[in-house]
Order: structure tokens, then C-alpha cells, then sequence
């Protein structure tokens, strides 16, 4: 433990003097741009291809310029001609614009004729950044008082059951001494002949009935609770092939819940992503940057999104696919039996019910769990309380008049439209 | 006092010496009880280690488990794709636009497919023109999902690659080239523009390359006639729906005359509009599915039929013929005559009779009535096989004068009369190769099995009428390693195209003239302007001599030989000619007429049967027997099982093609016999000879002969005449009960047990179907199948009366001429002693009798009376009309069924899924696939029944909702009514009052099945009308 921490010391330090290090640098370098308007612009325009440190569908842009000027000895000029219009250089027969041009696979990089002299110098002024090294969380002290303080309450407990045994004792020695005494004086110990209490209970048979009924009754009641728990599978929390965190991306990311489970829209089903959604972030999202906890560490996360590569065949080093796939095996929490009918598309396009009245806070959730009971109870109560959304829906029009008078209510309730039938989720 | 009486139960207590006397005083039977046998094989009883004490163990073992087991829910894993193609969303079913021809049948499809699975065939409404899907294309999804179709090419019984395969036969045919032998493609008729231009290439490579088109129940003798008076080879195409007057000699043009595809036309005109319709005159032998929607039905032997031509003939256009008919045939044939003369050019004459001087008559007649049906300019093409050809190919190859023989689409050694010479010459080959899906008697008997795919694996073109293309495209990926014969003909003449390219390029060229490929790819249909030329593909034809008119008709009365017993061969509504034997739906579709299942047999009219002895017994449990008979033509005997067909010519036996398969099929649909054997010279019409056979054979009939009896509330009919004069009163009454000594109709609330719900908000839903339109051709039967998940029960299950079938089309014969005929006989019986004896009579059929189809479902009572009597409410009404049925809270105690009027609700005695008692599509993985996704699979012990497909409704419902709009009328369909391109089944939504089905609601002909009853159903017929117009 001690070791651990040393080592944690020196990390800090060492992170301490790169930021002071850092300070001095940023203020000598890159005058002309601000890397932080860059920075902004940076993530607007060119994330979606490079990265400072990463050769993605374009290089790695850490230093560029003073890459290309010492390598290639191009200026600045040549990197504001090539932004704006790439296309165009390569055509003028550039050298390097087609050397680059080939390396990338004929792809020519989008033209960006809006950006400014300025933007462009901003947007270099950030490349030119030295190189953060993330500061790794101190948490692993907090751990070790964690675990010593569970220690000490089983010492306690240990401490007390040894107490009560040798209170237990001590008792036990007083009662027979005192005996010992009164024998030992003749003092007659007199002899209670009260009968037994299970005797008395045995005896009244009033209490024998009632407690007899009370027994039945309540072992019924558990019976029943328990029977009817079976095939319920609320808060089902299966652990997935790959750690798919809700929490980071419906949270944290705040992705819209059919940007994936895009079929909800349209299908009865909701659909699980199939990996190629998965992979229209993930070309570019190789590491995880957010929060992490001791549990989730940022080494969990991106060995996560390894094994999502793995599945869908991408190498992330050669930026391409091997066209060897694996299918993932998701584990299916929410299950329905075969003898239901349950429309996704009717309750998110039709009826406009959010995702989380019936999943729960998934946003929340960093294991996806099963939120609702799924119980047939549950869908008639919700059936029976729930308004159908007939607003701007010319195919209710008709029903709504003629229900409304009928029934006389402003609002009609999916129940009073019909939405109890058995038929109508059992075929 | 006692009595010394003594009582004896049997003369043998006499007998004091009597052994048995004595055994009986000890035990209770004479017999040892059987136990043993009961248990099973006492050898190996007492041979097992398991004891009476380890056996309850073991169960109360394994029930502990069980329930133990049975409360952690399963783990179940989902599997999404790795790129998710984009046309594809689960859950959201696709359709595309294909065509099948499979050499028989001819139509363009619409293809459900769900998550990348064909599951069900629709009718294409673009292409009404090629023909609609029947029973057979409707089942033709499940062939796909056939668990014995051959995976890889084979030679000699051994997989091989295709590369294997391709050097194998390219070096043989190189070699062969110059040697002077034949190369003989023998092929179904494709009708493909595109294969015929293939097959022209591959002759210029090859040089002595020879195809030989083989159409195993043949129409060659339509297509000389053809051929000889228009000088192209087709078959006439007529349009029945421009016919007033019909008659057929011997032509079942509602079943599979020269291709089908006839009968939606036909419909049109029975449906009485402005107090007109058809008259349709059918003169036949078997009682066919024409025959038996025909105005007036004249049985005679195929014999006669001929005269009866040359008759007609003479009648319509002149001339005399010498020929004689009995009388009142002769008056019949006289009458139409005169009918025909009068309707001109609203007339029709089509003939069945496969001989060319007879079509040359038909073709004559309607000639010279200047019929509107009869459309010269789009003959059509899915017939060109040659009789002469084949024959001649068989002798060759006997001769040794074919080196190599390359077959698709046939299975010669199964449809030829004489397979064994055909077998003969294919070992005088060096080289065969037979494209099949199947490991069938011809392809187990060539060197190489070149594994072809399923028409929805594969890309084709065909021309089904002249003009009118279709496209075929595969609905999914091969399953298997397969290969289509065009493409192999291709990579042996070292093309590398596609087929699809090849398609692609030749219709760009010749067909599409400037139009876009992908439309027709997306509609399925290309009408072309331009005729293009097509290929001759027989040789033999062409110098075949004009003969003139007036000699046809009397050449046909001098060839009409009469012998003492005619076989008529035909194909049957469900399997036609025999290619899709292993498909279970097919299998166990009754037939229309019969309405046996599982089974051919020979039709013998009761007349004959009683001659001859052949008897059809009822037995006890419901089931019918029929005996054997020995059937015998030119030496080639077969034994078959008899039924005894009211309204069969005398003189005339039936049997029909398709069964009898022996290679390639599954042993629970190796059934019936092969008729092929006695189809010799290719003539459907053979002399033969019927004697009684020993034994009994059982049938799977799902109705017995069934006769209506005069009971005019299940099956209303009544004359043109009647419903064009009398009210409706007279021919439709609603019956009437007395309430307070006031007659009262049935259907007024007062008389009614129950009070009504309110049904006039929202949707309601109804089905009408028109007993006129109705020709009974089952295409329904098989969409209701696919659509929901029936189940096949099999042979012995179904002699049991437990089939499946959610709709079932039932069908009634008078048992006088008419049934108008029976409710005279039964209005005129007056007494004890007549009513007995002429129920009785009433009972069997008439010789000739009128026939009636009815399809019945679940009638979706407003007032159910299953309803009330199921304990655990499984049963109950939606708003919308349907009667819901929730299977998973159904126990199973069969007292709706029992409450059921009208015997709809089926209950699942067995599981018929994943259970090897019942070998089907549902108990192998890929049979599964068929499967509707959105329907569930009933399990043992619960009733099921037809839903009015509320999946789809829903679906229909659910549709509008999210695009936030009405839905119109004609959306609203369930499988059956958007299989019947007949127009008899009206589905859709009576509260809005436009909707068709709402129109026909108020119609007069409406009626309810069983009225009095008082459950006031939501399907509701029409009443039948038949044109007795006599001239």
C-alpha cells in the first residue's frame, strides 16, 4: 500500500512540473493563433477526420506545421491553400498534395473555403499544444480507507460476540456457585411445578386454531408472492459480451435513444444497433476521455471499445476493415413471451411516450437493467391511465368525436379505445 | 324350496368334459389378457434394470427438476447484424415483385419476406394479366425451405465442387463435338426470352447441340392445332371475362387447362350484374372444378366428348356429322348449339380433348363466331413442349446417337409412360447432368447432379403471353451451393456474364425498347409493344398440314372409338404434376371435389362401381374405406384406391397425375400412385380395364359425400330467372320466429337473448363471400396456412377429423338434378313411411349432381355462443368485430368447439412443432423458416382458430396511425381475401359506408351461414345464382 502511493507522489509531481512546464511553452510558441477559439473551431471542422495524436481517415495533426515546414519545407500558405481547397492543389499538381492525396486512399479532404486566415491560424496554434499527459485521479488511497474501515467493523463485531460469550459464561459460573452456596447451607431450592408454556399452548385449543389459520394464511400469501414472481425478471441485470456503459452515452453524451434503436421508429421491435451504428462513432472515438471510477477505469473502457473493433472487423492502426467480423452475442434483457404482441413504433411514434416510462433512467444506468415488471398487470394499468395522443393524427379524428360523445370525456384513455381486448396484444 | 333349475349361458356348460368350462370357473376370461403385448415386449420388460421403485424415482426426480428449472427464466441472446443492410428493419416485412415458372405453373408474385426470409407469396395487382397465384404457387415458398433439396453438385452420389464439376462436363462436351453425336438439352418450357437466346449460343459453340422442350402432362396437340391454323406455336388465350356463353368440351379451364390462369376472368361474368351473367355449359367425365361450377354439367365419356364436338360443330357453323349421341346428350349438344348461334360473338367453345382435330374445331367455331374472348394477338407460351420430339429424343438415346444429355426443370423417369426406355438411353450416354432441386428418380440416375436453386434464389425472365414479360429475382441469398441451369450453361460456354447481367442486356436490347430495367424489376411486369421473334424451338411441326375446315369435325367424329371403359387422366388441384409432392400444405389440402387429402385414387361412377364392385364404406369414427381396384391399360397394371364420384360419366374412370413419388420426398408424402405409368402416347384418354382388388384402403376425407339435402339456409341458390322476377323474400327469406304469436325475423333485437353492443364506432369489421365467384380452386386455403402458422397433421390425423385447416371450403352436391330440385323433393314429403324412405334417398348424392362450394372460417359471431361457455374467458368479442382467441389462456376443455354451429375451431391434440411424430416443415430448422413471425405457434392442448387476421388488421391500423391519415377502402385485407383474385372474398370495414364490403352488406343476395341461430355473424355470403337460361 505504501508503495502505491509513493508512486502515486511521484507521478504528481511529475505531472505538476509539466503544467508548469506547459505554462511557459504555450506563451512562447504559436503567438500569432488562440488555441483555445482553435480548439472550438478544431472540434467543429476537422475532428470528424483528424485527431492531434492519431492517424485516423486523415494524419495525425499534433505539430503539423512544424512537421511539413521541416520535413517538406512548406509554409503556411501552402497549409491555407490546401485547406480551402485541396481538391484544387492536388489538381495543380502539387507534389506533396498528391503524395498525400495517394497515401489516404484517393480520398481528397473536404474543402473548407470559409475558414479565415485567422481561423486557420487559430486552428495551428492549437496543433501546436504540447502534449497533456491525463492526470489519473487519486483514488486509490480512498479504496484503502474503505477496505480498513470494513476490517474494523468486523473487529468490533469479533470484539463484541467474545464479550457476550464470556458475559454468558461469567453468568452461567455465578448461577452455579450460588447453588453450590445454598446446598452447601441447606437452603431448600424450592421446585416450581408450573406446566410447561408449549404445554398450555398445546392445551388451548383456541390458540392452537387461530395460530394454525395465521400460519396457513400467511405461509399462502407467501407462496403466492413467490409463484407470482416467477417469470418477472424486474431488475434483470445481465452482464453483456461487451460493457456497454448507457450511462456515457445517453447520459454523459446525451444520445438520443433512436439515433441507435432507430427501428423503435417504424418496427415492432426496438432493434439492437448492429455494429456498423456502433462504428459511425467509433471510427473516431478510439479512447474513452470522460470520468472514470476505480471499477471503470479508462484502460476498462478502451479495451471495451477493442473488443467492439474486434467484433466489427476494423483495425484501428491501418484505419480500415479486415472484413473479419464476429458477431456480438448481446444477452436480451427485456423479454417478452412469444404470446405477446408488442409494438415499439405504436407507443414511440404513435402514442410520443418517452423510452424512460417503460425502461426507467437508462441514461443512469451503466449496466442496462430491466426497469419495469413487464407483468400484464403493468401494461393494463398504464392502458388504463394513459390518454391517446389523437391531436394532428387525422386517423383518430372520427373515433375521437364519436367516442368523446359517447363517453362524454374530453380525453380518452387507450382503454376506453379498445386497448384492453385481449386480441388486440394476443394472437 | 329351492330349485334344482338348472341356467346355462351356452350350450358348450353342457358339456361336462368342456375345457373351457373348466377355465372359465378359474378365470374371469378364456384368454390370457394381453398384457404383455399392451407393455410393450415382455422379453425386454424383464430384461430392464429399471424397477418399479427406480421408475417413480426417476419421475419424481425429474418433475422436482423440472419445476425447479422451470422458475429461472432462460437466458436468451440476441444477435444483430454486423452492417445492417438498409433496405432491411426487423420486424418490417418487404415485398418484392418476382414470377415463377417451374415449367407448370406460371405466374407473377408478390414475395413477403421478413428479416431477408421469403414467408409468403401474394398476388401482384400490376399483373393480373400473367395469371394469379393458385394453391400451388401460394405453397411454393415452403419448396425453398425443403429439407431434402441437394446442396452441392453431386457425381455419382458424391459432393463435388463446381470446378470439379464445369471441367468435367466442358471436357466431355468439347470432345463430343465432333463426334457426331447429339448434345440434347431436355428442359421444362421456360417461355424465357432470354434462355432462348442462351440456348441459341450454346448451339453455335457446340455446334450439334439439340433442345427438346418437355412438358410432363402434355398440351402438344393444342399447340399443332395452334400452330397449324396461326403459325405460331402458342395456345389461344381467351379472356373469359368477355365470354357470355361458355362451352367447354372436356376443357377444366378453372383448374389447369393449358396453363390455368383462367378462372378470375371467368368470375367476373358469374357475378349477376343489371340481371345478366355468363352461361357456362360444361361437357365432361370427371367431375372437374369447371364441371362443377358450371350452369348445367353433361357427363359423357371421352368417346363421346369427341362426337359431341363435331357435333357442336355442326350445329354452330354447319356441315352434318354421322356420329350419334345418346338422346339426351344429343339434345344438350343441340341446345348449346343454339345458345352459342344466338350469343355470336359473346360466345366461346373451348375443348379439353387432347387432339389436334378437336382444338382445330374449338379454334374454327370461335373463329366463326368472331369471339371477343378469344385473343389472337398474345398467345400464350407456357406450353411448347412437343410430344413427337420427346419420343423421338427416346429413341435416339436408345440408339446411342446422344452423347450427352443435360436436363432442367424434368424428371423424365418419373413423368414418362415409359421411364424404362427413357432409363435405357441414359446409359447410352457419356455424359448426363440433370439440375435439380431434388435428388429425384432421374437426377439419382445421371452421372452429375448439378444442385439448382429454388425461383426465389434465382433471376429469369419469362414471356407468359406474347408481349407481356415478367422478371424473376431471388428473394434471398442461395441457401445451398447451387447453381441455375442458364448459368450454367453459361460458364461452359467460358462466358463469365451473370445471368442477371445476361437478362439485363438482352432485355435492353430486344425487349424493353428505351424503358427502364428497374421499373419492370420493381413492378415484376413489362408489357412490350414490339413482338419479338420468337424462337422455334421444334423442328418437327413445322411442315404439319393445314386441314381444312369442315374435315376437323368430321375427322374427330370418325376417331371417337368407344370402348367399354375410358380412363380419363387429369391433374390434380393440389399438386398438379407432381413437382412439389414433398410440400405437407400441399399434401394435405383436400381436394376441392373429393375433399380427400393425402391421396389419388380412381373415380368410378356408381353406376360402374356397382358393376364392378367397388364400394365406399363410412366407418364408424367418421372416416371413409374404399376398395382397391386394379387398373389395367395396355398391359401395365396399377392397383388403386376407389371413390365413388357422383356426377362421374358411365363408362369413364378418373385418376389423377402427381402422386406416387418414390425419390426425394419425405416417407409421410411418398402417397397415392404414379398415374404417368398409364399415360401412354402422351394421352390423357386411355381403354382400360378395372377390376376389384382385395383389401381396403383408409382416406384422409375431411367431408364425406355430403349432400345439402334441401336445407337452403346453409348454401342459398336460386335461378337467374328467380332473381331477376321475385323479391327477395321469395329466393333469400330471413327466417321468422314467433314471439307473442307475431311472426318476427330472427335478426330484430326483440327476439334476440342478448343485448347488442354498440359496433358503430371505430372500425367494424366484415367479410363477404360470393358463392358465385367462389370456383372453389383453394388458393385461400393455402394463404390462410402461410399467413398463420396451420399446422400439418398428417394422413392418420386427419381421418380422425383433426385437421388444422382454419378455413376449409366446404362443398355440398344435390341429391336431385338441382338443389332447387331437393327442396322440392323435400317440400313434397308428407308422412312417416316418405319421409323416411326419401331422406334416406336424399342422403346420397344424384348422378349427376349440382355442386355448391362454400368457404367457411370462424364467422366471427356478434353473439357468439362460444363465447359464453368458456370457464376461463379465452374467448371473447373485440369491438372491431373479431372473435379474439387468447391461446395462452386457453385450458384446453373444447366446450367452445363443442358450442360452435359451425365446427370452426380447431384444437391441438398433439404438438405439431419440433415433434418427430409429425415430420413436417415445422419439425426441421429449415422448414421453420417459413414461419410468420408475427403469428404465434400454438402448443398442445389449446383451441385455435381463424382470427380474421387481426395481425394484419392491426398492422393496417397501426400504419395509418403513424402516417396520420384515414385509412381507405381496400386496405383492410386478411390472407384469404387478398389470395382470391377471384373476387369472391370482400373483406374490409362496414362503418365506413363507401367501403365495398359495406355495399355488399345491404345487398339482396346477403345472407348470413345458419341465421336462425341467432349468432349474427360478421362473414356473410352471397347467394348462389345459376343461369338456367335454356337457349
Amino acid at each position: 500500500m505504501r508503495q502505491v502511493i509513493h508512486c502515486k507522489l511521484s507521478k504528481d509531481f511529475l505531472c505538476l512540473g509539466l503544467i508548469i512546464l506547459l505554462a511557459f511553452s504555450t506563451s512562447l510558441s504559436a503567438q500569432e493563433g488562440d488555441p483555445v477559439t482553435g480548439k472550438t473551431l478544431f472540434n467543429a471542422n476537422c475532428a470528424a477526420c483528424h485527431q492531434l495524436d492519431k492517424k485516423m481517415t486523415g494524419p495525425a495533426l499534433r505539430n503539423v506545421e512544424i512537421r511539413l515546414s521541416n520535413d517538406q519545407g512548406l509554409d503556411r500558405a501552402w497549409i491555407y491553400a490546401w485547406i480551402r481547397n485541396s481538391a484544387g492543389l492536388i489538381k495543380s499538381g502539387d507534389a506533396y498534395a498528391n503524395k498525400v492525396y495517394n497515401d489516404y486512399g484517393g480520398t481528397a479532404m473536404t474543402a473548407f473555403p470559409q475558414l479565415s486566415d485567422q481561423d486557420i491560424d487559430n486552428i495551428l496554434a492549437y496543433t501546436a499544444e504540447v502534449k497533456v499527459e491525463p492526470v489519473a485521479q487519486a483514488t486509490t488511497t480512498k479504496t484503502s480507507t474503505e477496505t480498513t474501515s470494513s476490517i474494523s467493523n468486523e473487529l468490533i463485531l469479533g470484539a463484541l460476540a467474545i464479550l457476550f460469550v464470556l458475559l454468558a459464561s461469567g453468568l452461567f459460573l455465578v448461577n452455579k456457585t450460588l447453588r453450590r452456596f445454598a446446598i452447601a447451607k441447606d437452603i431448600d431450592l424450592p421446585e416450581t411445578k408450573r406446566t410447561p408454556l408449549w404445554k398450555a399452548f398445546v392445551q388451548n385449543q383456541f390458540l392452537v386454531l387461530v395460530t394454525a389459520i395465521f400460519l396457513l394464511l400467511s405461509s399462502a400469501y407467501f407462496v403466492y408472492g413467490y409463484l407470482m414472481q416467477i417469470g418477472v425478471d424486474q431488475g434483470y441485470q445481465p452482464i453483456q459480451p461487451i460493457h456497454f456503459s448507457h450511462k456515457i452515452h445517453a447520459g454523459d453524451n446525451a444520445i438520443d435513444c433512436k439515433y441507435c434503436h432507430s427501428s423503435a421508429r417504424v418496427s415492432k421491435t426496438s432493434g439492437i444497433p448492429s455494429l456498423n451504428v456502433c462504428m459511425n462513432c467509433h471510427k473516431s472515438i478510439y479512447e474513452y476521455k470522460g470520468e472514470t471510477t476505480p471499477e471503470y477505469s479508462k484502460e476498462f473502457y478502451d479495451g471495451e471499445i477493442k473488443k467492439l473493433y474486434a467484433a466489427a472487423g476494423w483495425d484501428d492502426a491501418a484505419q480500415q476493415y479486415t472484413g473479419n467480423s464476429q458477431p456480438v452475442k448481446w444477452v436480451r434483457i427485456h423479454n417478452l413471451p412469444d404470446f405477446v404482441y408488442f409494438n415499439h413504433s405504436q407507443h414511440v411514434s404513435v402514442a410520443g411516450i418517452e423510452c424512460q416510462t417503460c425502461h426507467g433512467p437508462v441514461q443512469e444506468m451503466e449496466i442496462a437493467s430491466q426497469f419495469a415488471p413487464l407483468t400484464m398487470g403493468w401494461c393494463i394499468d398504464c392502458h388504463r391511465t394513459t390518454n391517446v395522443k389523437v391531436e394532428d393524427n387525422a386517423y383518430y379524428t372520427k373515433i375521437h368525436e364519436e367516442l368523446s360523445k359517447k363517453y362524454g370525456v374530453d380525453k380518452l384513455t387507450a382503454a376506453q379505445m379498445g386497448g384492453l381486448e385481449c386480441g388486440k396484444c394476443h394472437y | 324350496m329351492s330349485s334344482n333349475k338348472k341356467y346355462w349361458k351356452s350350450v358348450e356348460e353342457l358339456n361336462e368334459n368342456s375345457s373351457i368350462v373348466e377355465t372359465l370357473k378359474q378365470n374371469e376370461f378364456v384368454e390370457e389378457i394381453p398384457t404383455d403385448e399392451f407393455l410393450g415386449n415382455k422379453d425386454s420388460l424383464e430384461a430392464s434394470s429399471t424397477t418399479r421403485r427406480d421408475f417413480l424415482k426417476y419421475v419424481g426426480f425429474s418433475t422436482a427438476a423440472a419445476t425447479l428449472a422451470a422458475c429461472e427464466g432462460p437466458v436468451i441472446k440476441s444477435i444483430p447484424y454486423v452492417v445492417q443492410p438498409e433496405e432491411i428493419i426487423p420486424g418490417v416485412a418487404n415485398y418484392y415483385a418476382t414470377t415463377i415458372a417451374d415449367g407448370y405453373d406460371f405466374a407473377s408474385v408478390l414475395v413477403k419476406t421478413r428479416e431477408g426470409r421469403p414467408i409468403k407469396i401474394e398476388n401482384n395487382a400490376l399483373a393480373s394479366a400473367n395469371g394469379n397465384a393458385n394453391a400451388r404457387v401460394n405453397a411454393s415458398v415452403l419448396g425453398l425451405y425443403d429439407s431434402l433439396r441437394v446442396q452441392s453438385p453431386r457425381k455419382n452420389g458424391t459432393a463435388i465442387s463446381w470446378d470439379e464439376l464445369d471441367a468435367e462436363v466442358v471436357q466431355k462436351l468439347t470432345a463430343l463435338k465432333d463426334s457426331g453425336k447429339d448434345i440434347v438439352l431436355l428442359t421444362q418450357t421456360f417461355a424465357s426470352p432470354s434462355s432462348s437466346k442462351l440456348i441459341a449460343e450454346f448451339k453455335e459453340k457446340y455446334g450439334n447441340v439439340r433442345h427438346v422442350v418437355y412438358d410432363s402432362i402434355s398440351e402438344s396437340s393444342s399447340l399443332d392445332a395452334y400452330q397449324a391454323k396461326y403459325g405460331e406455336r402458342g395456345l389461344a388465350n381467351y379472356d373469359f371475362s368477355k365470354a357470355m356463353t361458355i362451352v367447354s368440351v372436356g376443357a377444366d379451364f378453372l383448374g389447369d387447362w393449358q396453363g390455368g390462369g383462367f378462372d378470375s376472368g371467368y368470375s367476373k361474368n358469374r357475378i349477376p350484374q343489371n340481371g345478366k351473367m355468363s352461361r357456362h355449359i360444361q361437357f365432361e367425365s370427371n367431375m372437374s372444378l369447371t364441371g362443377a361450377n358450371a350452369d348445367k354439367r353433361v357427363p359423357l365419356t371421352p368417346s363421346q366428348q369427341k362426337v359431341a364436338l363435331a357435333k357442336l360443330y355442326s350445329y354452330v357453323v354447319g356441315g352434318s356429322v354421322s356420329a350419334n349421341l345418346p338422346e339426351a346428350i344429343e339434345d344438350a349438344v343441340k341446345k348449346a348449339g343454339s345458345q352459342l348461334k344466338k350469343a355470336g360473338s359473346n360466345g366461346l367453345v373451348v375443348t379439353g380433348i387432347q387432339d389436334v382435330n378437336a382444338q382445330t374445331v374449338a379454334l374454327e367455331i370461335n373463329e366463326y363466331l368472331n369471339s371477343k374472348a378469344f385473343d389472337k394477338a398474345t398467345p400464350i407460351k407456357t406450353r411448347q413442349g412437343s410430344d413427337k420430339e420427346v419420343m423421338t429424343l427416346i429413341a435416339d438415346m436408345k440408339a446411342g446417337k446422344v452423347g450427352a444429355i443435360i436436363m432442367s426443370g424434368v424428371n423424365p423417369l418419373y413423368t414418362l409412360p415409359n421411364a424404362t426406355d427413357f432409363s435405357e438411353g441414359l446409359k447410352n450416354t457419356e455424359l448426363s447432368v440433370a439440375f435439380s432441386m431434388k435428388e429425384d428418380e432421374t437426377s439419382s440416375k445421371t452421372q452429375f447432379i448439378a444442385s439448382a436453386p429454388h425461383y426465389l434464389e434465382s433471376w429469369g425472365d419469362v414471356e407468359i403471353k406474347k408481349g407481356h414479360y415478367a422478371l424473376t429475382q431471388p428473394a434471398i441469398r442461395p441457401l445451398f451451393n447451387t447453381r441455375q441451369f442458364q448459368e450454367g450453361l453459361l460458364k461452359w460456354m467460358g462466358n463469365d456474364v451473370s445471368y442477371h447481367d445476361y437478362i439485363k442486356d438482352a432485355w435492353g436490347s430486344s425487349i424493353l425498347n428505351g424503358s427502364s430495367f428497374n421499373q419492370a424489376l420493381h413492378d415484376g411486369i413489362f408489357v412490350g409493344t414490339i413482338a419479338t421473334e420468337t424462337i422455334d424451338t421444334t423442328n418437327n411441326t413445322s411442315n404439319s398440314v393445314e386441314i381444312p375446315s369442315g374435315d376437323a369435325a368430321r375427322a374427330l367424329a370418325a376417331s371417337a372409338k368407344s370402348s367399354a371403359l375410358e380412363l380419363v387422366l387429369y391433374p390434380k388441384t393440389g399438386m398438379g404434376d407432381g413437382q412439389q409432392a414433398n410440400n405437407p400444405w400441399l399434401q394435405e389440402f383436400p381436394d376441392p371435389i373429393t375433399r380427400v387429402s393425402w391421396d389419388n385414387y380412381l373415380t368410378v361412377s356408381k353406376y360402374d362401381a356397382t358393376a364392378l364392385g367397388l364400394v365406399n364404406i363410412h366407418v364408424a369414427n367418421g372416416a371413409l374405406n374404399g376398395s382397391y381396384a386394379k387398373v389395367t391399360v395396355n398391359g401395365t397394371s396399377l392397383t388403386v384406391p376407389v371413390i365413388i364420384q357422383p356426377g362421374q360419366a358411365k363408362g369413364s374412370v378418373g385418376l389423377s397425375f402427381g402422386y406416387g413419388k418414390t425419390l426425394g420426398l419425405k416417407q409421410e408424402m411418398q402417397t397415392g400412385v404414379n398415374a404417368y405409368a398409364l399415360y401412354k402416347d402422351f394421352s390423357s384418354v386411355q381403354d382400360v380395364t378395372v377390376e376389384l382388388a382385395s383389401g381396403e384402403h383408409e382416406f384422409a376425407s375431411v367431408q364425406l359425400h355430403n349432400t345439402l339435402m334441401g336445407r337452403g339456409s346453409i348454401i342459398k341458390e336460386t335461378t337467374l330467372e328467380i332473381f331477376n322476377t321475385k323479391d327477395k323474400e321469395h329466393w333469400n327469406a330471413v327466417p321468422v320466429v314467433s314471439l307473442n304469436h307475431v311472426e318476427t325475423l330472427v335478426t330484430s333485437p326483440e327476439v334476440d337473448l342478448w343485448d347488442s353492443f354498440d359496433r358503430s364506432i371505430g372500425h367494424h369489421f366484415n367479410l363477404s363471400i360470393d358463392l358465385n365467384a367462389c370456383t372453389g380452386c383453394g388458393a385461400c386455403v393455402i394463404a390462410c396456412h402461410a399467413e398463420n402458422n396451420v399446422p400439418v397433421v398428417g394422413k392418420t390425423e386427419v381421418r380422425r377429423s383433426r385437421d388444422m385447416h382454419w378455413l376449409r371450403i366446404d362443398r355440398y352436391y344435390s341429391s336431385e338434378e338441382t338443389f332447387s330440385g331437393d327442396i322440392e323433393k323435400k317440400e313434397n314429403i308428407s308422412g312417416l313411411s316418405s319421409s323416411l324412405s326419401e331422406f334416406g334417398e336424399m342422403e346420397s348424392a344424384s348422378e349427376n349432381p349440382q355442386v355448391s362450394f362454400q368457404p367457411v372460417m370462424c364467422q366471427h359471431c356478434n353473439h357468439a355462443p362460444c363465447e359464453t361457455v368458456c370457464p376461463v374467458a379465452a374467448t371473447s368479442h373485440g369491438r372491431q368485430g373479431q372473435n379474439h382467441m387468447a391461446y395462452n389462456r386457453c385450458v384446453g376443455t373444447r366446450y367452445c368447439a363443442n358450442n360452435c354451429p359451425y365446427k370452426v375451431r380447431r384444437f391441438n391434440w398433439f404438438l405439431y412443432n419440433e415433434n418427430k411424430e409429425f415430420d413436417y416443415h415445422m419439425n426441421d430448422d429449415l422448414g421453420r423458416m417459413v414461419l410468420n413471425p408475427d403469428v404465434v405457434v400454438r402448443s398442445r392442448g389449446v383451441m385455435e382458430k381463424c382470427s380474421m387476421c387481426i395481425q394484419k388488421t392491426q398492422k393496417t391500423i397501426l400504419d395509418a396511425k403513424r402516417d396520420g391519415r384515414v385509412i381507405k377502402d381496400g386496405e383492410f385485407q386478411t390472407a384469404c381475401s387478398a389470395a382470391c383474385s377471384n373476387g369472391a372474398m370482400v373483406f374490409g370495414d362496414i362503418n365506413d359506408k363507401e367501403s365495398q364490403v359495406a355495399k355488399l352488406k345491404e345487398d339482396n343476395r346477403m345472407y348470413h351461414l345458419l341465421e336462425s341461430v341467432g349468432t349474427k355473424p360478421n362473414v356473410m355470403y352471397q347467394t348462389k345464382v345459376v343461369n338456367t337460361t335454356e337457349a
